[in-house]
């Protein structure tokens, strides 16, 4: 990941979120109950449950984002195309 | 003048009498889009006399549509006429909805159900397209007794209105739909409609329906 970074390949807010992430998980495996403290304030019984719900929360957002990453591009190549084929008649 | 644009995917072996069948009707301006087609539609079309753009990829009869109508567009047409390349309709039916654009409509669109010709198979006709139709009166609210025939007429002003963003199948819905918000002048015309294979099946309008809803 810090290589990643060093080279150029994500951004600093990327490397943070990231950091972030792995820190969290590196946590919650090392200390299971300690999820039991974040879930208590939510107003979650388990720890474990709150892990299930915001995986679930956070893979759906992902999902609507791909999902839309994916429609754009969509567009864009059918732009492409389009122009292509246009500007490739205008030769003959 | 009138621009014939003609959606081709694969239709090499109906491409060739499509084309000839509109120069002789007396359309002398007939554009193949060629949709990434991996058989000799160019070279038939071609040879049968019309004008041909390629799309490098395949993307979808909507991208195709969009792609003449810009050709248009570019090339100063007044009148569009999209009529399918696989040879169901009739080159016929043509005349009689330009006339009507001239006799001041926007758009024209071609309707299997005003007269008899056209033999749909039963469960098209009482089931299929009767639920299209729904549908298609639900999400756009535009009252056409054949809402999904991909014989249409756009005049200028329509063609400067209405950009196909639908690459799929959904297109026909969302041409509709634009018809109704951009407030265009529009009509039916009785079209026939020769059925040679079934055309889109049962989990292809899910499909369109899906698009339409999710992918504006």
């Amino acid at each position: 990941m810090f290589k990643k970074y060093r080279v150029g390949e994500i951004k600093i807010k990327e490397l943070g979120i990231w950091t972030v992430f792995w820190l969290a998980a590196g946590i919650v495996v090392a200390i299971p109950n300690s999820t039991t403290v974040v879930a208590k304030i939510v107003g979650i019984g388990r720890g474990a449950d709150l892990v299930v719900y915001s995986s679930l929360a956070i893979i759906f957002y992902i999902l609507f984002r791909v999902f839309n990453r994916l429609e754009n591009i969509e567009k864009n190549i059918t732009k492409i195309t389009r122009e292509l084929a246009l500007k490739e008649e205008k030769k003959n | 003048m009138e621009l014939i644009v003609v959606p081709a995917y694969n239709e090499a072996e109906r491409i060739g009498r499509v084309v000839r069948d509109l120069f002789e009707h007396g359309w002398n301006n007939v554009l193949v889009v060629n949709d990434g087609s991996s058989d000799t539609t160019v070279a038939v079309a071609e040879q049968a006399g019309a004008r041909v753009v390629s799309h490098l990829v395949n993307r979808g009869q909507g991208a195709v549509l969009e792609t003449g109508n810009e050709y248009a567009r570019r090339n100063g047409f007044d009148v569009v006429v999209h009529f399918d390349g696989d040879g169901q309709f009739c080159a016929a039916d043509i005349k009689g909805a330009v006339d009507k654009i001239s006799s001041g409509y926007d758009v024209v669109v071609g309707s299997r159900f005003l007269d008899e010709r056209s033999v749909l198979p039963w469960t098209k006709r009482h089931i299929v397209l009767p639920l299209a139709r729904l549908v298609n009166r639900f999400l756009t609210g535009v009252k056409l007794t054949d809402a999904h025939n991909g014989f249409r007429v756009l005049n200028r002003r329509a063609l400067e209105q209405i950009q196909i963003n639908q690459s799929g199948m959904a297109h026909n819905s969302e041409i509709v739909a634009k018809i109704k918000k951009m407030d265009l002048r529009y009509t039916e015309h009785p079209v026939e409609v020769r059925y040679l294979e079934y055309g889109q099946s049962a989990a292809g309008g899910f499909k369109i329906i899906f698009d339409w809803i999710f992918k504006k």
